[in-house]
């Protein structure tokens, strides 16, 4: 049998799997409290060497916060934080081996690209030959030679984006802290970037640390990703675990599409364990086995694309099989979006995607068609309410 | 097509009425009167009235206003030359206002920080008092000063009872009391523009400093006061262009050795009652005062221009 794993393997990279290897950046219990607001609770976790991190959030998860602990703008209420083994505490930010990429890229307007990227340099007395040499070398790796002389006001979005990592990346810092790096860039110049971002983490090994709200973004550019909420850590593991396996309905609903489905444990074996749909009544075999005790309420979390589709009715008593009706269809180039209605209600359906890989089709899907649903037993997760 | 070019041909008749406004306001109150003084100046004291000769009388018609003008001299810029009282006003008026200057801004320039790092609640009312003596005539909190400093006023009282000094320190009718009555009148002058542009300036910037290894003082010299710049100049000169002119303050704080060409003005004007010597001091003032304002202007310009 052929070897699977959850999703594709990006590089053979992952010290987390080894509880032996230190970790290079370590939040211990760290809580911050802004007067009675929670921003960070008891939070603990570990980011390795040459990592690139990712962590995804709402808008006041704790994100931010816990990144300008670690940059040293905001002093945790309790807890530690060490950084290659140095506990931060008391370390004030002009003396802390990371350096940051701004949200609103701070770039110094009174002077230019050049003196911008120098700026940090400037500050460890370096010779001034080094200096030159590494500003250059700056220029040269955020292709912003030609633009050396110019001031921020005189750059475009995407300019003065490159300048702003440049100006991080020039003291080559223990670690790179990029707070939303991207989100004033359009799409088209954000994907570019996030690859940009990855090859010149590979290329200069340094560990990345990125806060975003973007999901596409977390999952393209990081190693892991940690999913906060409320101030809490939820789920700290690779972009393909958190989406093929997350660990709670709150993961399952935040990262991309999911059907939940309310169901009942009716059956638990060895083999899996089997629910019922407590709405709608139908049947779910599913490979994975569950804490839950029979009878317990679970949910089952199925992404659209692993649901398919077809005309016609399901064959008497087939699990994995659901009876529905069109109600809705997206055409969205690339995939299609079909919600099928499966009980009485109208809001009860169930969303199918399959990906257009003809331009034309025979015999077309469309609204009102009865449909069936199917999907196989390993497609889903069972997450406890 | 025509439409298009209709509108903004129309809007250009009402804009330049709108222009034109400004334009006439100052051609009837600055300019017509400036051209005046600049008249008078060039006439000769005479025992009438008014007090100068030749006084243009239009009832005598085209003849008498060519006869007019061939009376006319610059006799009186020449006398401001000659008599060193003159350019010795000139000159201490603007060093006594470069001096206060400087002192209004190394205290004016951390009130206007303090202010801009406040909490944001606390800004309107920080703003307030700052305004808040315009409230009172200047003339009345000049006079105040007087109670103040004068020998048994209230600052040499108070130092006495701190036993930091034996006997009282003569401050009024000096160059301090009238650095003093400036620096305190002009304040608000500096404070405001220089709120205004340190209020403005992105606190990231100064993390972004803080995180590339520049120790917070160092951040202030390296981000803060060169992108406040701005608002230094126009507060410097918004304080400098006034004092240069002051006449209550020196006449009221200062000394009889206090020389400063508002002052002289006055006596020109009233004791010697003459008008066309003090007109062309005025006028030579006013020559003074135009470099400091072009320059203002200009960089007002500038920074206009960079932000747009």
């Amino acid at each position: 049998m052929a070897k699977k794993s959850i999703g594709p393997v990006r590089r053979e990279f992952v010290p987390w799997e080894n509880s032996d290897h230190p970790p290079f950046i370590e939040f211990r219990n760290v809580t911050k409290k802004f007067g009675e607001f929670v921003a960070v609770r008891n939070l603990s976790l570990k980011i390795y060497e040459k990592e690139f991190f990712a962590l995804l959030g709402g808008s006041g998860c704790g994100k931010t916060t816990l990144m300008r602990m670690l940059a040293g703008f905001e002093t945790p209420t309790s807890g530690q934080i060490f950084l290659d083994g140095q506990d931060l505490a008391g370390i004030p930010p002009y003396r802390r081996p990371s350096n940051m990429m701004f949200q609103s890229y701070a770039l110094f307007p009174h002077m230019n690209v050049e003196k911008n990227i120098a700026f940090g340099l400037k500050q460890d007395s370096m010779p001034a030959q080094d200096i030159e040499a590494r500003v250059s070398e700056m220029l040269r790796l955020t292709k912003l030679e030609q633009f050396a002389q110019r001031k921020p006001h005189q750059l475009s979005g995407g300019q003065r984006q490159r300048v702003a990592l440049a100006r991080s990346l020039a003291k080559r810092p223990k670690v790179l802290l990029l707070d939303e790096p991207l989100g004033a860039l359009d799409r088209k110049l954000r994907e570019e970037t996030q690859f940009e971002l990855m090859n010149l983490q590979e290329e200069l090994e340094m560990t990345f640390l990125i806060v975003t709200h973007d999901q596409e973004e977390a999952m393209t550019v990081a190693d892991r990703i940690a999913v906060m909420d409320k101030g809490e850590l939820v789920q700290v593991a690779t972009p393909a675990e958190i989406y093929e396996a997350p660990n709670s309905k709150f993961v399952a609903d935040f990262i991309g599409d999911v059907n939940l489905i309310e169901a009942k444990v009716t059956e638990k074996s060895d083999a899996g364990t089997r629910l019922v749909s407590v709405v709608d009544g139908f049947v779910i075999d599913s490979e994975q086995e569950t804490e839950a005790g029979l009878g317990e309420t679970v949910w089952y979390a199925i992404r659209p694309e692993k649901v398919r589709i077809a005309q016609g009715r399901r064959e008497e008593g087939q699990v994995n099989q659901i009876d529905g009706l069109v109600w809705d269809i997206a055409y969205l180039g690339d995939v299609s979006c079909i919600h099928s209605k499966v009980g009485e209600d109208d809001h009860d359906t169930i969303r199918a995607t399959f990906a257009n890989i003809s331009r034309m089709v025979e015999n077309p899907i469309t609204w009102d068609d009865e449909v069936v649903l199917s999907f196989d037993r390993d497609a889903g997760v069972i997450l406890k309410g | 097509m025509s439409e298009q070019t209709a509108t903004p041909a129309k809007r250009t008749i009402g804009g330049k009425l709108l222009i034109a406004m400004p334009y006439l306001w100052l051609l009837v109150f600055f300019l017509a009167p400036f051209l005046i003084v600049f008249k008078i100046s060039l006439s000769q004291i005479a025992v009438s009235i008014p007090p100068y000769s030749p006084a243009i009388d239009l009832a005598e018609g085209w003849q008498g206003l060519v006869e007019a003008f061939r009376e006319f001299s610059f006799e009186n810029y020449i006398w401001l030359t000659e008599d060193a009282l003159y350019w010795k006003s000139y000159v201490s008026s603007v060093v006594i206002a470069a001096i206060s200057t400087l002192f209004t801004l190394l205290i004016g320039y951390p009130i206007a920080y303090g202010m801009a790092r406040s909490p944001q609640a606390w800004r309107p009312t920080l703003l307030m008092l700052v305004i808040l003596p315009f409230w009172t005539s200047f003339l009345i909190r000049v006079y105040a000063w007087i109670g103040i400093l004068k020998n048994e006023g209230l600052l040499n009282q108070f130092l006495m009872m701190l036993g930091l000094i034996d006997e009282p320190l003569v401050i009024l009718n000096t160059n301090i009391a009238v650095y003093i009555g400036i620096v305190y009148s002009y304040l608000p002058f500096l404070v405001l523009p220089l709120y205004a542009s340190l209020e403005r300036l992105d606190g990231s910037l100064l993390e972004a400093a803080e995180d590339l290894g520049c120790p917070p003082w160092k951040a202030f010299w390296k981000i803060t006061v060169p992108l406040s710049l701005p608002g230094v100049i126009a507060g410097c000169f918004l304080v400098f262009i006034p004092a240069v002119g002051e006449f209550v303050i020196p006449d009221l704080l200062g000394g009889s050795n206090t020389l400063m060409i508002g002052k002289t003005l006055w006596v020109e004007f009233f004791n010697n009652r003459d008008w066309p010597v003090s007109s062309a001091v005025a006028v030579i003032l006013l020559m003074i005062l135009v470099i400091p304002i072009v320059l203002f202007q200009n960089q007002q310009q500038k920074m206009s221009e960079k932000e747009g």
